[in-house]
């Protein structure tokens, strides 16, 4: 980028940390960088890198149990000895911030409107009418539909991209000459993250700011960013262009990393599944239905789904959120009633069986959940969360039980001594791997993983991918994979099925789907994946341009 | 429960270096790692400790009182006076300062000639009575009152929310607009006519009645707990492993709302004390002769001034229970919640800040 011109942001010496139990734990360590404007830097790292504290301690958003040190200056001016008024100043006036998750970062109880007016008239001496036009504006260039009406709309009127494309509007109130945004397409599907890119894009090109983006998904790296800053535990690993990063990447750690991301399109053929035998999850015309609840009317979450999964198959399940993937994975294993159709587990009728009937198909089927933060009990050890499948099925008790649960530790690579902790004491991979011992307890002919991955970083989730491979290879049991990510179907299904609004559109062989798709959505969805190639990024871009006309 | 195992397992494996290494695996139970826990809780075990040393100390000092006026269960204490012997008032100078009757013998120090406990180690009330039998028989009613009230309610009110709370539905309707009819009958009332009918048949009945109506705000907060907890995934995982309702009810979502339980039952408890306070008060709880730590207090509250002793007495036992029950209650707490942390402080702070430099 251009030397000449005066960075907007200039990290010198940049030190943050954190007090916990009487010591100081550094999260960023004698950082060194600075964004001009009109480019785009992003910091890449795997969760608790640093990554997100850094950029939030730039402006002094920081918990009280944090220090910084060094020099940070924007435009010129020092920011870690500004006083509180200097600082608020700079706040979304010069410096603004997109968040992670649009929903907790609006307030929901104002119009997006009024939180954009809000924050104009903060700054500017601006009457309630003149700060309305803009906002509209605003809307406007964020190509928010029907922006005279949508300005009048709170948050949960909004869909997931919307709400996203609010909060970018209202941080654009100003016309910042930074732009900070923390993971901005993380909580969204893969299409609607493709048009934020698009939209950052078109808008630092318009508005010349600056823009620092943090984020671990080096898809949007690619498609974005002119230089990246590779952090690995608080330390800069490597700094350089894209072109560099991506292509000659200096460090071990970043060449990890890199080899770590899964990519659409590099994985060798897998051999066919027998399917003359008879399957073991066999679903037929299921429709399943969320029931009235007062003024809500009933919603079709899965209508005419028609699957059959063999033994030792892997079956994945893509679809963007509130697809209805889900709702079958949880239909499949009993926990959803289902309205119309059969679903069969080995033979036997899922639809309307007994609370007792279910007991006993349950043993057949094990299912890991999305988030082990959330399906693992707090306050239960992890030992016993993964003995109580086996202990209620009357399999085991006592010695005999603890046997068998370091047996499933070891399977899925956990220290025995593990089985006294607590949830959350395990990182992320960690817990979810106690999530998979769990499913695996009763030995079960087919395995639901819902999107059992997306809450873990990418080096996690390649061991996981692994291991869950491994497991497959020596267990044999059939697997129903749902997940968002499509290069990760890859790496692991046998088929795939797509589904959108609660239909299946698409069944086929994994080379067929990804190579020879015949929907139109499933020719959608592959085109938006961001790919960790900026060169090939560039070019899927300008095909999803024109596929999208 | 299940995981217990026993160290016996492990005795004959031989050398050190493994028996430590089988000691880190052993599996332990949710309700070990819990009790460990709260053993670990210094405040909570003092607080443990001391409370049973009142228990103990009251209920051998008056003896058991149990049973109806006309018909009592009573099993003498050590203590040489009851609440009803009568003795010579203790007055004039050189006896009480200040003209003040009834002053207490207890005097702790070393240097003084009555150095000791005394005849009256508490002094005596209007009439000439004991207020050391007086005040031992006060506490005992009212660790009654306080545990009847406060084990009842919590019982009742668990239950009945956490059932209304993961049934929902018509159930759940049902439940909380019982709920609903008791919370609008106020309190004082209820107790009045409770205490009217059945105050003279001691003070275990009437903790029985008050405990049944003691349930509603607990019974809300379990019932709120629970309709977020249902929908947490870990329910749906112990139900894919084979968990009936009740097993998730009680393992599952249970420990999950202990903090929330706890929290209220110690309120509740402080509350049957001035509940019970109240109703003596008005002359429907614990009924004279007999005399409950709340009756003293109301009885004698126009002598602060002239004979404090009086005052003092009964108040340091309501405080010392209360704080025992507090503190009991907050090491609970803690045990059940594995995220517990220490916070940080200002000193900590202060010197992390000194050491760096």
């Amino acid at each position: 980028m251009t030397q000449n011109v005066e960075p907007i942001l200039k990290v010198e010496n940049y030190n943050v940390e954190f007090w916990v139990d009487g010591v100081w734990y550094p999260a960023a360590i004698d950082m060194n960088y600075e964004v001009a404007p009109g480019e785009v830097l992003a910091i890449v790292g795997e969760s608790g890198s640093g990554k997100s504290s850094s950029s939030m301690g730039l402006m002094g958003l920081l918990a009280s149990n944090a220090r910084t040190s060094g020099s940070v200056r924007v435009k010129g001016v020092e920011m870690l000895t500004a006083n509180a008024k200097t600082l608020r100043t700079f706040r979304g006036k010069e410096v603004a911030y997109i968040f992670q998750e649009p929903m907790t970062a609006l307030n929901p109880v104002y119009t997006i409107g009024f939180q954009i007016i809000e924050t104009l008239r903060n700054h500017f001496d601006m009457t309630t009418v003149a700060a309305k036009k803009r906002a509209v504006e605003l809307l406007e260039m964020v190509e928010i539909p029907n922006p005279e009406k949508s300005i009048d709309k709170y948050p949960h009127q909004l869909s997931g991209g919307q709400r996203q494309r609010a909060m970018i509007a209202q941080s654009l109130a100003c016309d910042p000459a930074l732009l900070i945004a923390d993971e901005p397409t993380t909580a969204l599907d893969v299409t609607v993250q493709a048009e934020i890119i698009d939209l950052m894009r078109n808008l630092k090109d318009k508005l010349n700011s600056a823009v620092l983006l943090i984020t671990h998904d080096m898809g949007v790296v690619a498609d974005l960013a002119d230089r990246i800053l590779v952090m690995k535990d608080g330390l800069t690993v490597e700094q350089g262009t894209a072109d560099q990063i991506f292509n000659r990447p200096q460090h071990p750690y970043t060449q990890s990393l890199l080899a770590a991301v899964p990519k659409l399109g590099s994985v060798s053929t897998r051999p066919a599944v027998p399917t003359e035998v008879e399957p073991i999850l066999e679903l037929k015309d299921v429709v399943i239905e969320y029931p009235k609840r007062g003024r809500i009317p009933a919603f079709t979450a899965a209508q005419d789904i028609s699957l059959k999964i063999y033994p030792g198959e892997i079956l994945g399940l893509v679809g963007e959120s509130g697809s209805g993937k889900t709702t079958i994975g949880r239909a499949a294993i009993g926990l959803l009633p289902v309205k119309s159709g059969s679903i069969k587990v080995a033979g036997n009728e899922i639809a309307g069986a007994t609370p007792k009937y279910l007991q006993t198909i349950r043993s057949h089927t094990g299912i890991v959940f999305q988030d082990p933060a959330s399906s693992l009990n707090p306050r239960l050890p992890i030992g016993e969360s993964i003995g109580e499948p086996l202990f209620l099925a009357n399999i085991a008790k006592g010695t005999e039980l603890n046997h068998m649960v370091e047996d499933l530790l070891d399977k899925v690579e956990l220290p025995r001594s593990y089985r006294n902790r607590y949830p959350h004491e395990l990182s992320g991979g960690q817990r979810q791997r106690v999530g998979i011992a769990r499913a695996l307890a009763l030995n079960p002919d087919i395995l639901i993983a819902d999107e059992p991955t997306s809450a873990l970083d990418v080096s996690i989730q390649a061991r996981f991918l692994d291991l869950l491979q491994e497991l497959q290879e020596e267990l044999k049991f059939a697997c129903l994979f749902i997940s968002h990510d499509i290069a990760v179907v890859e790496i692991l299904a046998h088929r795939i099925a797509v589904m959108q609004h609660g239909r299946l559109v698409e069944v086929g062989d994994r080379d067929q789907i990804l190579r020879n798709p015949r929907d139109e959505y499933t020719r959608m969805l592959l085109s938006a994946v961001p790919v960790p190639d900026p060169a090939e990024q560039k070019l899927r871009r300008e095909a999803r341009m024109k596929l999208r006309g | 429960m299940f995981g217990k195992k026993k160290n016996v397992v492990e005795a004959s494996v031989g050398s050190g270096e493994n028996a430590i290494a089988n000691k880190e695996i052993e599996g332990l139970s949710q309700g070990q790692l819990v009790r460990k826990r709260f053993v670990r809780h210094r405040g909570a075990m003092i607080a443990l400790v001391t409370l049973v040393f009142i228990v103990l100390f009251t209920y051998s000092a008056s003896g058991l009182h149990l049973g109806s006026e006309k018909d009592p269960i009573t099993v003498p204490g050590w203590w040489h006076y009851g609440i009803t012997d009568l003795s010579d008032l203790r007055y004039g100078d050189g006896v009480c300062d200040d003209g003040a009757t009834g002053c207490p013998t207890l005097q702790l120090n070393p240097t003084q000639p009555n150095f000791g406990l005394g005849d009256h180690p508490f002094g005596q009330d209007d009439i000439g009575r004991d207020y050391f039998a007086l005040v031992m028989r006060g506490t005992e009613q009212s660790i009654m009152v306080m545990i009847i009230i406060g084990g009842m309610g919590g019982i009742i009110g668990t239950v009945i929310g956490a059932i209304a709370g993961y049934f929902r539905g018509r159930l759940d309707g049902f439940l909380m607009r019982l709920t609903d009819l008791i919370i609008t009958i106020p309190a004082i009332i209820i107790g009045a006519v409770i205490g009217y009918k059945v105050g003279n048949l001691g003070v275990v009945v009437l903790g029985l009645y008050l405990g049944l109506f003691s349930w509603t705000g607990l019974a809300r907060l379990v019932r709120g707990e629970f309709l977020s907890l249902r929908e947490r995934e870990f329910v749906d995982a112990a139900r894919v492993a084979g968990a009936s309702n009740r097993r998730i009810i009680f393992k599952h979502i249970l420990p999950n709302a202990v903090g929330i339980i706890i929290v209220s039952v110690t309120l509740s408890m402080s509350g049957a004390i001035l509940l019970e306070t109240g109703l003596s008060f008005l002359g429907f709880g614990v009924v004279a002769p007999d005399v409950s730590l709340g009756s003293l207090i109301s009885t004698y509250q126009d002598s602060f001034a002239t004979r404090p002793w009086l005052f003092w007495w009964p108040g340091l036992f309501i405080i010392s229970i209360a704080l025992c029950i507090n503190f009991i209650g907050d090491g609970l707490r803690d045990a059940f919640d594995p995220r517990q942390r220490r916070r940080i402080t200002k000193k900590d702070r202060q010197r992390a800040l000194t050491a760096t430099k």
